[in-house]
C-alpha cells in the first residue's frame, strides 16, 4: 500500500472518531445494542442444553464494546442563561507590590462565595486592563442574579471564636457548631504573614492585632489556655490552634503542620479579611435560560444551511474535486468540534457564527488548489503532476491569506471581552485546522486517483 | 481580452462615490452606539399573552427611580427598555414594579424578564479606545506582513507599495460598512455594539485575504513575464485570478447569508456587517487594489521624470 494512503486512512479514522465523540449518542447507543447481543449470545451458550452436550461457555460477555465518554459542551452565557458580573477593584490604599496579591486573596474570597450557589462550574478571574484591576464573575444557569450580587458584594467575614464554656476541651467529636463568636473578628487583625520556623523549617502564620484587638485577644487567651481558639472565615473553620499561655501585645503565632501553600493561602485569606479590597460592580448581563436555549437552536440550524449551501456549490462548479472537497470539509468539521469540546471552548453566539464563517473559509485553501491544479492539467501537465504542482504552487497564498486571517484573531483576542473572544478562539482554531484538513486530506484523497481510470474520465474533472 | 487596468478611472471614481458618500454619513449622522460603548442600562422583558402599553412600563420603570428611559417593541410581546445605569436595588424594584403592572391589568398578565445588561460608563468609554487601538493594530500588523511577504519584489515597485495599496483597499473596505451602519442606526436605529468591532477587524482580516492572492500571482507573473509591461502583467495576473477570487469568496458569502437569513436576531447584523464588508473586499481586491499598484507605479515614474528633468 503507498505511503500516503496509510495517512489517509489515519486521518479517516480520527476524523470518524472525532465525530462520534462529538455526538456520542450514535456510538453508544450502537454499542448498547451490540453488547446486548453479546448478552444474549453467551446465555445461550451457558443454557442447559449447550452444557448438557458439553459445550463450554463461549465467555463472550468479556468483550463488551466501550462507551464513548459523553462530555457536553462548554457554552457561554448568551447560549445557558446565566449573568456574568463584572467587579472593579480599588487597590488605591495598597501598595504597589502587594496588589496582585490582594487581587489573589479578593479572587479566592468570592471564589468560594460563589460555590456556595451550587452553580456548575463558576467562574471566578481576575483581569487587567490599562491600570484597572477587574474582577470577573460568570454564573451559568442561575435563577435569582440579585442574590448572587449581594452575597458577593459583602465583604469577607473573619471572626474568632472560642468552645462554649460547658465543653472542656476537643475530642474527636467536636464539630464547629460547639464554638461560639467572642467577638474578636477581622476588623482588628492589623496584619497577617508567613515566616518559618529557624528549628523545623516549618511555616506559621504570624498574626498581628491593632490596639483593641490585641487587648481582646489578651483576654481571650487568659480565659482558654489548653484550649482551642477556632479561626472562622465566611462562616467556615480554618484552623483551631489550642491556646499555650495569656498572650500580650496582640501578635500570634499559629503554629500546625501546614504545608507552604496552605499556609500562604491562610495568610492570604486572613489579609483579605482584615483588609477588604472594596468593590465595586461595573457591568452585569444577565440572560433568561429559554432565551439562551432558542440561540442555540437557531445557530445550529444556520451552520447546517451554511454547510448544505457549501456543499452543493463545491459539488455543482468543481464535480468530483468539490465532492473530495466536502468530505474533507466534513472531517474538518468533526476534528473541530471535537477541538471544541477537548481544550474546552466556550461557545457564545458569536463563537459558532466564527467557526461556521471558517467553514466557508476552509473551502477557500481547497479552491485555490483545484484552481492551479486545472491550471497545470490545462497546460498539458499529466494528471500525477497536476495534482503536485496545485498543491505546492497554492501553498503561499493558503499560507499569507490565514496567517492574515490569524493575525487578526489575535488582536481581537486580547484587545476584547468574553463574547468576541470566542469569536476570536473559534475562527483561530478553525482557520488552522482548515489549513491541515485542506493541505493533507484534500491533497491525499487526489491521490487516490493517481493512476487509476477515473483520471481520465475528463468530465468528472473540469467543466 | 479584459483589461482592468486601462479602465481604472471609472472604478476609481465609483469606489470614490461610494467612500464618500460612507464618510458624510458617518459625518453627519454618526454610528448609533449601543450600551456596550455608551455605558447604561437594557432589560429585555416579555408579558405572556399580550403587550402593555409603552407608556405603562415606562411609568414602572420610572417609579423605580430609573432615568432616560426608553422603550421599544420587538416582536410579539417582547419590549426593551433603555435607561440610565441603575443599581442592584433599583433594579429589584424595578423588577417589582413590572410584576406588579402585569397583576393588574386584567386578565393578570405574568411577567418575565428574559435578559438585563448594565455597563457602567467607565467600562464603555475604555471599550471605544481599546477598539480604536485595536483597529489601528490589525493595520499596522498587516501592512508589515504584506511588506514582509513581498520584500523580494522590488521592482518596478517597493514592497511597501503594496502595502499602501493594501491599506488604501482596507480602510475602503471597512468604510462601506461603517457607512452602511451610520445611515441603518439614523434610520432604522439599528445599535452598534461590541459583535460590529469584531466584524469589522473580521472584515480586515479576511478582505487583505483576497487581495493577497491577487498580489501573489502579479509576483509570479513578474519574474516570469519578463520584459512586459506593468500594465500588461497586472492584467494578465487579474484575468488568472479573478475567477478564482470570486468562487472563494463566494463560498464565505453564501454561509454569512445563510447565517443573515436563518440566525437569530442576536447575530443578523453581526452576518451583514460581514456581508457588507466582505463584498466590497472582493470587490476591491480586483478593481480597486491591483490598479492602485499601477497607479503608485506610474506616480514614482513621474516623480522620477520630473527629478531627471531638473
Amino acid at each position: 500500500m503507498r505511503r500516503f494512503t496509510v495517512w489517509l486512512l489515519v486521518i479517516v479514522i480520527i476524523s470518524l472518531f472525532a465525530g462520534f465523540f462529538d455526538y456520542p449518542d450514535f456510538w453508544n447507543k450502537g454499542a448498547d445494542t451490540i453488547n446486548q447481543k453479546f448478552d444474549r449470545l453467551d446465555a445461550w451458550a451457558l443454557s442447559k442444553p449447550r452444557i448438557e452436550k458439553g459445550y463450554k461457555a463461549l465467555r463472550i460477555d468479556r468483550v463488551a464494546i466501550p462507551h464513548m465518554p459523553v462530555k457536553p459542551y462548554s457554552l457561554g452565557l448568551d447560549l445557558q442563561g446565566g449573568a456574568h458580573l463584572a467587579y472593579e477593584a480599588d487597590l488605591s490604599q495598597i501598595p504597589e507590590r502587594e496588589r496582585l496579591e490582594a487581587m489573589a486573596g479578593l479572587r479566592d474570597v468570592i471564589e468560594r462565595r460563589v460555590n456556595l450557589f451550587g452553580v456548575a462550574e463558576p467562574v471566578v478571574q481576575t483581569s487587567e486592563v490599562g491600570g484597572r484591576h477587574r474582577l470577573l464573575v460568570e454564573l451559568a444557569g442561575i435563577t435569582d442574579v440579585n442574590q448572587a450580587i449581594r452575597m458577593i458584594g459583602e465583604t469577607p467575614y473573619l471572626e474568632f471564636k472560642e468552645l462554649k464554656p460547658e465543653i472542656a476541651g476537643m475530642t474527636a467529636e467536636t464539630t464547629f457548631m460547639d464554638f461560639v463568636p467572642t467577638g474578636l473578628t477581622g476588623q482588628y487583625l492589623e496584619r497577617s504573614d508567613l515566616s518559618f520556623d529557624p528549628n523545623s523549617g516549618k511555616p506559621v502564620i504570624n498574626l498581628q492585632f491593632n490596639e483593641e484587638g490585641a487587648k481582646l485577644f489578651e483576654t481571650l487567651t487568659e480565659k482558654n489556655v489548653g484550649k482551642p481558639l477556632a479561626i472562622f472565615l465566611d462562616g467556615l473553620p480554618m484552623s483551631w490552634p489550642i491556646v499555650q499561655g495569656k498572650i500580650s501585645g496582640g501578635q500570634a503565632v499559629i503554629t500546625g503542620d501546614f504545608l507552604v501553600p496552605e499556609a500562604r493561602q491562610i495568610v492570604r485569606n486572613l489579609n483579605s479579611g482584615a483588609l477588604p479590597v472594596p468593590i465595586k460592580l461595573v457591568a452585569q448581563k444577565n440572560v433568561e435560560a429559554s432565551i439562551g436555549a432558542q440561540a442555540l437552536d437557531q445557530s445550529v440550524r444556520a451552520g447546517a444551511l451554511a454547510f448544505l449551501v457549501v456543499a452543493i456549490f463545491m459539488i455543482a462548479w468543481y464535480r468530483l474535486p468539490g465532492l473530495l472537497a466536502v468530505i474533507a470539509l466534513l472531517m474538518y468539521t468533526a476534528l473541530t468540534l471535537a477541538l471544541f469540546k477537548l481544550i474546552p471552548v466556550t461557545l457564545t453566539l458569536a463563537g459558532i457564527a466564527g467557526f461556521v464563517l471558517s467553514v466557508g473559509m476552509a473551502v477557500d485553501a481547497n479552491i485555490l488548489i483545484f484552481a492551479r491544479m486545472r491550471e497545470e492539467f490545462r497546460s498539458g501537465k499529466s494528471f500525477a503532476a497536476a495534482v503536485r504542482e496545485g498543491g505546492s504552487r497554492a501553498w503561499p497564498s493558503i499560507r499569507d491569506s490565514n496567517i492574515t486571517s490569524l493575525l487578526t484573531c489575535v488582536v481581537l483576542y486580547f484587545f476584547t471581552t468574553s463574547v468576541v473572544r470566542g469569536f476570536a478562539l473559534t475562527l483561530a482554531i478553525g482557520v488552522i485546522v482548515s489549513m491541515f484538513t485542506a493541505i493533507y486530506t484534500s491533497r491525499l484523497l487526489l491521490q487516490l486517483f493517481v493512476g487509476t481510470r477515473v483520471e481520465r474520465w475528463g468530465w468528472l474533472w473540469y467543466r | 481580452m479584459i483589461t482592468i487596468t486601462r479602465y481604472r478611472s471609472i472604478y476609481y471614481t465609483f469606489s470614490g462615490l461610494l467612500v464618500g458618500a460612507s464618510i458624510v454619513l458617518l459625518l453627519v449622522y454618526g454610528l448609533k452606539f449601543g450600551i456596550d460603548f455608551t455605558g447604561g442600562s437594557l432589560l429585555e422583558g416579555r408579558y405572556e399573552g399580550g403587550e402593555i402599553a409603552k407608556e405603562e412600563i415606562q411609568k414602572a420603570i420610572e417609579k423605580a427611580g430609573a432615568e432616560d428611559v426608553s422603550i421599544q417593541r420587538t416582536e410579539g410581546s417582547i419590549f426593551i427598555a433603555r435607561f440610565k445605569d441603575v443599581d442592584a436595588a433599583k433594579y429589584d424594584a424595578m423588577k417589582k414594579e413590572l410584576t406588579a403592572l402585569g397583576a393588574s391589568q386584567t386578565p393578570s398578565r405574568a411577567f418575565t424578564e428574559l435578559s438585563f445588561e448594565s455597563i457602567g460608563p467607565s467600562v464603555g468609554e475604555e471599550l471605544k479606545k481599546n477598539t480604536f487601538y485595536a483597529i489601528l493594530l490589525v493595520l499596522l500588523l498587516i501592512g508589515g506582513y504584506v511588506a514582509y511577504a513581498f520584500r523580494k519584489v522590488s521592482h518596478p515597485i517597493r514592497s511597501w507599495n503594496y502595502s499602501a495599496a493594501t491599506l488604501l483597499t482596507l480602510f475602503h473596505d471597512i468604510i462601506i460598512p461603517i457607512g452602511v451602519f451610520a445611515f441603518l442606526g439614523h434610520y432604522r436605529g439599528v445599535e452598534v455594539n461590541v459583535p460590529f468591532v469584531a466584524a469589522i477587524l473580521t472584515v480586515l482580516g479576511y478582505s487583505v485575504h483576497d487581495t493577497i492572492i491577487v498580489f501573489d500571482r502579479i509576483r509570479e507573473n513578474l519574474m516570469k513575464m519578463r520584459g512586459a509591461t506593468f500594465e500588461n502583467v497586472i492584467d494578465t495576473s487579474l484575468r488568472q485570478t479573478a475567477l478564482r477570487s470570486l468562487n472563494t469568496s463566494l463560498t464565505v458569502l453564501l454561509v454569512l447569508v445563510a447565517i443573515y437569513v436563518a440566525g437569530g436576531e442576536g447575530i443578523r447584523y453581526f452576518a451583514l456587517t460581514l456581508l457588507i464588508g466582505i463584498g466590497a473586499g472582493t470587490y476591491s481586491s480586483i478593481f480597486v487594489a491591483s490598479p492602485l499598484l499601477y497607479t503608485s507605479q506610474q506616480w514614482i515614474a513621474g516623480r522620477k521624470a520630473k527629478k531627471g528633468l531638473t
